[in-house]
C-alpha cells in the first residue's frame, strides 16, 4: 500500500488554521495509520487546489481514495471521528514516521 | 441614511428587456441584490442573464454555484442561446462550482469558516477582472453545511466582501410560498440593500409570471408586479405597464376608416393616433370593417398590420376577396401584413411580446387586432386588463391608428369584460348592432365616443353586400336599441319628444 495524501486546507493564519494543523499533526504522530503523506495548503495562497478540491469550508481535510473522497470540516477537535474515519493505526507494521510535506501538489 | 449629500446611485443593465424601465436603469452598481423566487420561477436563468448581459457589454463575470452543476448550467441554457462554454474559453466566463460533491463521506464539525469559497471567488474575480458576479442559489449552503450562527456571519462576510471588491452581485435564494417570507433561512438579512421577488402563480388554471422589486436601498424603483415571460435568445422580457406614459401627441391628421359613410358618421375620419374599438355581437360586421380599415389605408399607400385571432389565414383572404379586398396582392407589395395565431398557442404575455415585434418589424401606420376577446380566452382578468393597456399604450407610442374589435356575449344591446377595461383608454368606439325589427334581424351602427370632434349621434341602419358595409338612414320610432330592447314608437310619440327636447 502506496501512501495516500491527506489534503488540509486552511485559510492564512488564523486561530482555527493553526488549531486543525496542531490537532492533525498530532493525531498523525499517535494515533493514524503513518501510511499518510500530509499537504497543509492555504486556499489564500493557492485558490485554484481550493478549486478543484470543491473547497467551501475551512479548516477541511481532504482525503482521495479508491471508495471516494472524506472530507472532515472543521479544526478536527473531534478526535475520536476522526480516527473512525482514516483508521486507527496497529495494521501497518511500519514505523510511525509521520511525513509534513507543505503545500505541494 | 445619513449622508449630508445623497449621491446618486449608479445603476447596472441586467439585460432582461423591460428591466431598465420598472427599475430606472438596473440594479444598484457594486452593490448586492436579492432575486428570490419558488422553485421554476426562472432565478438561475436571471443570474444567468445578469452575466451574460456582461459578456455583451465585454465585462467578465463569476457564476458561483451551489445547486446545479457548472455541466447543467450549460447544457440548459444553450437552449436560450447562450454559450456559456465559449464564454468561458475566451475567459469572459468563470465558474466557481460549489455544488454539492459526491462525496464517500463527509463530516462536519461546528468550529469553521467559508474561507474555502471565499478565496475562490475573490480569486477568480481578480484573475478575470470580472465586475459581475452571480450566486446561485444561497440557501444550498444551508443544506450542504448546516444551519447555524457560524455559517450566517461568513455569509454576511462574504456579501460584503464582494461590496469590497466592488463588483455588482446577483444573489439567489428560494422561498416557500409565492406570497409569504422574502426566502428561506431569512437569507434576505445578510443581502438586505436590494430585493427582486419573481413570482410564477397559478390562477385560473395560468400560469402568470411577474417580476416585483421589492426595495432598493438609497434609490428609487417602480412598484409592484410586472408580469414576463421566457423567450429564446432574449431570456426574460418584461412587460412594464405603468411604464407606458400618457404623453405621446395628440394629432388632428384624420385618416379614412375605408369606407366614406362612416367618414362621415365621424365628423371626418378616424385621427392619425387614434384606437378606435368596434364592438358588435358576432356576425355583425367587425372583421368588414377591419377589413375596410386595412384596405382603406393600403390605398393611401400606408403599411396595415393585421392580427387575427379568430380565423385562420385562407379564410381572411376569402372572406376579404368577397367584400372586393385584395390581401394577397396587398401583401407581395408590402402594404399589408395578415398575422394569423390562434390564441391558445402560447400565453397572453407571449402574444403580446409577438405583437410587438411584428410591429417593430414591419412599421406599420395602421395596426388591426380581430378580436381581443379571443385573447381573453386564454388569461386571466388581471392579465387580459394588464395586456390591452400594454397593447393600447404600445401602439398609441407610435403614433399608429389601431382598430380592435370586441365581441358582445349577447347578440342584441350588452357590452363585454373587453368593452369594460378597454373603453376609457380608446379614443373612438363604435357600436354594431342587431336590431330586431318586424320579425327581423336589421343592423345598427352608431359612434359612441370620438375624443375631440363632432360626430354623429344617430344609430344607423347598414346592409352588407360584395362592395362592403353601407350605411343608410338613422332607425326612426325606436327605441332601446343598445339596451337591446328595441320598442316602436309611433309617430306622434317623437314628436312629441322632440317638441319636449329642441335641437336635442
Amino acid at each position: 500500500m502506496s501512501n495516500s495524501v491527506l489534503k488540509l486546507f486552511v485559510t492564512g493564519r488564523t486561530r482555527r488554521s493553526r488549531e486543525a494543523v496542531r490537532n492533525l499533526r498530532s493525531l498523525l504522530s499517535t494515533r493514524l495509520p503513518p501510511a499518510y503523506d500530509l499537504s497543509v495548503v492555504d486556499v489564500l495562497e493557492n485558490p485554484e487546489q481550493a478549486e478543484m478540491d470543491h473547497i467551501l469550508a475551512t479548516p477541511t481535510l481532504v482525503k482521495h481514495g479508491v471508495e471516494g473522497t472524506i472530507r472532515i470540516i472543521g479544526d478536527l477537535a473531534n478526535t475520536e471521528e476522526v480516527v473512525e474515519l482514516l483508521g486507527e493505526k496497529g495494521s501497518s507494521e511500519e514505523s510511525a514516521e509521520d511525513r509534513k510535506n507543505e503545500e505541494d501538489g | 441614511m445619513s449622508k449630508g449629500t445623497p449621491a446618486v446611485l449608479e445603476k447596472l443593465d441586467v439585460g432582461f428587456e423591460g428591466f431598465d424601465i420598472i427599475s430606472y436603469g438596473g440594479i444598484p452598481r457594486g452593490r448586492a441584490t436579492l432575486v428570490t423566487g419558488t422553485s421554476g420561477s426562472a432565478k438561475t436563468l436571471c443570474a444567468v442573464q445578469f452575466l451574460a448581459e456582461g459578456v455583451k457589454r465585454g465585462e467578465h463575470g463569476v457564476f458561483v454555484t451551489f445547486e446545479e452543476r457548472p455541466g447543467d448550467i450549460r447544457e440548459n441554457m444553450q437552449s436560450l442561446g447562450w454559450d456559456i462554454a465559449e464564454w468561458e474559453q475566451e475567459g469572459m466566463w468563470t465558474f466557481v462550482d460549489a455544488s454539492p460533491t459526491l462525496d464517500q463521506e463527509t463530516v462536519i464539525s461546528s468550529d469553521f469558516d467559508l474561507g474555502g469559497l471565499l478565496a475562490r471567488i475573490e480569486h477568480a474575480v481578480h484573475k478575470t477582472g470580472a465586475t459581475r458576479v452571480s450566486i446561485d442559489a444561497l440557501g444550498a449552503i444551508f443544506t450542504a453545511l448546516g444551519d447555524s450562527k457560524v455559517i450566517r456571519g461568513e455569509l454576511l462576510r462574504m456579501v460584503f466582501a464582494l461590496k469590497t471588491l466592488g463588483v455588482t452581485t446577483i444573489v439567489t435564494a428560494e422561498r416557500d410560498a409565492e406570497y409569504g417570507p422574502v426566502a428561506r433561512f431569512g437569507v434576505e438579512e445578510f443581502v438586505a440593500d436590494n430585493v427582486i421577488i419573481l413570482r410564477n402563480v397559478l390562477e385560473d388554471e395560468k400560469r402568470r409570471r411577474t417580476i416585483e422589486i421589492l426595495k432598493f436601498r438609497g434609490t428609487t424603483h417602480q412598484k409592484g408586479e410586472f408580469p414576463f415571460s421566457i423567450v429564446p435568445e432574449r431570456g426574460i422580457v418584461i412587460i412594464p405597464l405603468s411604464a407606458l406614459e400618457l404623453k405621446q401627441a395628440s394629432s388632428n391628421v384624420r385618416i379614412s376608416s375605408g369606407n366614406g359613410e362612416i367618414d362621415t358618421m365621424c365628423g371626418g375620419g378616424f385621427y392619425r393616433d387614434s384606437i378606435i374599438l368596434v364592438s358588435g355581437a358576432t356576425g355583425t360586421g367587425k372583421t368588414l370593417m377591419t377589413t375596410e380599415f386595412m384596405a382603406g389605408g393600403a390605398e393611401k399607400g400606408e403599411k396595415c398590420l393585421l392580427f387575427a385571432f379568430e380565423e385562420s389565414r385562407e379564410q381572411l383572404v376569402r372572406n376579404a376577396t368577397g367584400w372586393g379586398v385584395d390581401y394577397e396582392k396587398w401583401e407581395k407589395e408590402g402594404r399589408i401584413k395578415l398575422v394569423c395565431a390562434y390564441p391558445e398557442v402560447t400565453s397572453l404575455e407571449d402574444h403580446l411580446i409577438q405583437m410587438k415585434d411584428a410591429v417593430d418589424e414591419f412599421g406599420p401606420q395602421r395596426v388591426a387586432i380581430d378580436s381581443l376577446s379571443a385573447l381573453e380566452r386564454i388569461s386571466t382578468q388581471k392579465g387580459f386588463r394588464e395586456f390591452i393597456i400594454s397593447v393600447t399604450s404600445f401602439i398609441k407610442h407610435r403614433e399608429t391608428a389601431g382598430l380592435f374589435t370586441s365581441t358582445t356575449p349577447t347578440l342584441t344591446g350588452g357590452s363585454s369584460v373587453t368593452e369594460t377595461h378597454i373603453s376609457t383608454l380608446t379614443d373612438s368606439i363604435i357600436l354594431l348592432r342587431y336590431v330586431e325589427m318586424y320579425g327581423e334581424m336589421r343592423r345598427g351602427i352608431t359612434v359612441l365616443k370620438m375624443r375631440g370632434s363632432m360626430h354623429d349621434k344617430d344609430i344607423r341602419e347598414f346592409s352588407i353586400d360584395g362592395k362592403g358595409m353601407h350605411v343608410g338612414k338613422p332607425f326612426k320610432n325606436v327605441v332601446g336599441i343598445l339596451s337591446g330592447n328595441p320598442q316602436h314608437v309611433s309617430a306622434l310619440e317623437e314628436e312629441r319628444l322632440k317638441d319636449m327636447f329642441p335641437d336635442g
